[in-house]
């Protein structure tokens, strides 16, 4: 008996005839979420804040295009008031420009857009290192716990729970007493470490209903080795909840890191976050109010964009989600 | 009487065509009806050999619940020889998915498993959890129900078939995939290699169960455990399906647990049948001879139940077997059969009989009176209801 006479050949006419243009998840999401018109602009006018932010001031010793440090001062310029014009002059404005000082001076002659810029970098880095940190460790205990059951799950929710019961502003505030000067990569791990346990709950529910499903028995018929068919089975089943809690714990974690700086716990000075120039300025709100809504802005220019996002990803990554955005 | 109840099986009367290529759309449906025989008989595949691979010795399974003990398996023992197709048989609840669910050590565990589960000698219930998964998938494999929830949705054909490989051995990505490939070939997916790229939710049916095939047999184990294989499919793509299986099974020389409540597939593809009734095997005997001279009024009565499209035959009524099975937590006394039975007697009421050998040829069943059925000229004839005889 040959077997591979029942295999036809290419040309057995069916083969063409029934090209299939099946479309696969990732195409769907992408569609769906491009249509999400909110998504859309949050996403761009995120891009051009992180581009705006990284490019202009530079990054890592690499130079931008914006030729004022955020630390050197200068000598005050009409008292520091910005120099920015987007009211063109036959509206009776000054023009179009940028100016010496688009964003003013601080009190000691310090370049505020190169100040604002830089602490739009810091509360970037700190909210990604966080969404990074929190959705590891909280996808992998809950995705533990989810799986195993019994004795782990127990001691892994119940340890959740405890981190829950917490104010997480609370723990927040004694690590960024103790790491808010060593830099804004520890303290955004240490905080990660502090915000997963949503992560973990939502990622034990997730594995709790797929562990049951038909596919994780076959894989376990199988002999696969439950590390195995955690990480290449369950894991991947469950991408679209963790993008979309990891999207939304990253404008998060802008937020907290904005009222751990505020709280003067944050970044320490002379490095600067978005939260740490309201804090410092927000007494100058009524005499130079510049230095209070420059950072406001950029603040909330960052969290809504990312919020923004997240809402669009959630919609697209729902299956059930028929309705086309016009 | 020698005729075999006219059971609605021909596994193997599919047309040509259609068992080439299962992407081909309607025409092959219309085809189908011409009943052509062709392919695999039971027959023409190697015969098993008297070597024994997987013996179950008094197998009990119970789940405890709120409601009491649930005696899902009561004393199963059946050994299976190497190449040969097993059939268990039985209606849901008669613990028949249970106890293969058993040999793979799929329960949960919450499950109490007591009995022996002998791969090659050794005990599969005794083993340590390390060495009873190295024989699933690579030793003992399974082919589930439904083929769409069985593949995950995430993962293409090729990943899935490779990961089956890279389960047990350890080499490069490239080589398991080639081998995925060479499966997709042995079952019968045309253009196996661009098909490796699929997804789950690309492949028809019929497709899916074949890939699901191709999985069980990528490590050519030497027992294949398939549970209701065909239930989820279309009746036209069952009987490619099965012929695939009995193909598939010569090509890697593997041994058959069939798990059906389809009499029909048992007819057409297993050696010996096993028949379950309230988790304990009521009849086990060579497939001809059980269906032809039924010692347990159970299987005579599921024999007397299936629908003949033979329209020369004498009854054109079905005979159904009356009454529901009994509930696994609180089991009547004596035979489970007794209620439902119209053979039953006092004795049948009180004392459960054990699965004895009857008038020989490795026939065995569980009833004090199978002698009275094999007295009989037609094993059916005591379901024949009242409305059977006005008419």
């Amino acid at each position: 008996m040959t077997l591979s006479a029942q295999a036809p050949g290419p040309d057995t006419g069916a083969a063409q005839g029934m090209t299939i243009v099946a479309r696969t998840q990732a195409q769907m999401v992408r569609r769906r979420f491009f249509r999400h018109r909110a998504a859309l602009a949050g996403m761009i006018i995120f891009g051009f804040v992180l581009l705006l932010s990284f490019s202009s001031i530079g990054f890592l010793g690499i130079p931008g295009w914006w030729d004022k440090s955020y630390l050197a001062t200068g000598a005050l310029v009409n008292q520091g008031k910005p120099t920015l014009s987007v009211v063109p002059e036959f509206l009776g404005g000054s023009g179009i420009g940028l100016g010496e000082h688009p964003f003013g001076q601080d009190d000691i002659g310090v370049d505020y857009f190169a100040k604002t810029m830089r602490g739009a970098q810091q509360s970037i880095i700190v909210a990604f290192l966080v969404a990074i940190v929190a959705t590891s460790v909280g996808t992998l205990i809950g995705a533990v716990a989810g799986y195993y059951r019994g004795k782990t799950e127990s001691v892994l929710m119940r340890f959740t729970d405890v981190m829950i019961t917490i104010p997480v502003l609370v723990i927040a505030a004694v690590i960024g007493r103790r790491f808010g000067d060593s830099g804004v990569v520890l303290l955004g791990t240490f905080i990660g470490l502090v915000i997963w346990p949503s992560m973990a709950r939502l990622l034990r529910g997730e594995f709790l209903s797929l562990r049951e499903k038909e596919f994780v028995e076959a894989a376990r018929a199988l002999g696969t080795p439950a590390r195995r068919i955690i990480f290449r089975h369950i894991l991947p089943n469950t991408v679209g909840v963790i993008i979309v809690a990891a999207t939304l714990s990253v404008a998060n974690a802008v937020l907290l890191e904005s009222a751990l700086s505020f709280l003067g716990l944050g970044v320490q000075a002379p490095d600067t976050s978005l939260g740490q120039l309201i804090n410092e300025y927000r007494t100058a709100m009524v005499t130079r109010p510049w230095l209070f809504w420059w950072p406001g802005i950029f603040i909330i220019a960052i969290a809504l964009s990312i919020n923004f996002i997240g809402d669009g990803l959630r919609d697209a990554f729902d299956p059930r989600q028929t309705r086309v955005r016009a | 009487m020698t005729t075999p109840p006219n059971v609605p099986l021909e596994p193997h009367a599919v047309d040509p065509h259609a068992f080439d290529n299962p992407v081909t759309g309607a025409s092959q449906l219309l085809d189908s009806a011409e009943e052509v025989h062709v392919g695999l008989t039971l027959d023409a595949v190697r015969p098993p050999s008297e070597e024994e691979i997987l013996t179950v010795e008094n197998l009990t399974v119970e789940f405890p619940t709120e409601d009491g003990l649930v005696h899902a398996v009561r004393g199963v023992s059946y050994t299976l020889r190497e190449r040969e197709v097993l059939g268990i048989v039985g209606e849901s609840g008669s613990g028949k998915s249970v106890s293969s669910l058993a040999v793979m050590g799929l329960l949960p565990k919450s499950a109490r498993v007591k009995g022996r589960i002998l791969f090659r000698g050794d005990d599969m219930l005794k083993m340590s959890a390390r060495r009873q998964r190295g024989l699933r998938g690579r030793k003992i494999a399974m082919v589930f129900q439904d083929p769409m929830t069985a593949l995950n949705p995430v993962h293409t054909i090729g990943d899935q078939l490779a990961e089956a490989v890279l389960a047990h051995e350890l080499m490069p990505r490239k080589t398991a995939l080639a081998r995925a490939k060479e499966m997709l070939d042995l079952v019968g997916i045309p253009q196996a290699e661009a098909r490796l790229r699929s997804y789950p939710h690309e492949f028809s049916g019929g497709m899916r169960q074949r890939a699901m095939i191709a999985m069980a047999v990528i490590n050519n184990p030497d027992v294949i455990i398939a549970d209701e294989p065909t239930t989820a499919l279309d009746v036209t793509v069952q009987a490619q399906i099965l012929e695939k299986l009995l193909e598939v099974k010569d090509a890697v020389n593997a041994a058959i647990v069939l798990i059906t409540h389809d009499l029909g597939v048992i007819a057409g593809m297993a050696h010996r049948v096993l028949v379950m009734y309230a988790g304990r095997p009521v009849e086990l005997g060579d497939t001809d001879s059980v269906f032809e001279e039924p010692r347990m009024p159970y299987t005579a009565g599921l024999l007397g139940s299936i629908p003949s499209l033979d329209k020369g035959s004498g009854s054109a009524r079905l005979r159904p077997i009356k009454g529901t099975p009994p509930s696994l937590i609180n089991l009547p006394t004596g035979c489970p059969f007794s209620p439902r039975c119209p053979l039953a007697t006092d004795v049948c009421r009180t004392e459960e009989p054990p699965l004895a050998e009857t008038d020989g040829g490795g026939h065995y069943a569980a009833c004090h009176h199978w002698d009275r059925l094999a007295a009989a000229e037609d094993p059916t004839e005591f379901f024949r209801t009242e409305s059977e005889t006005v008419a």
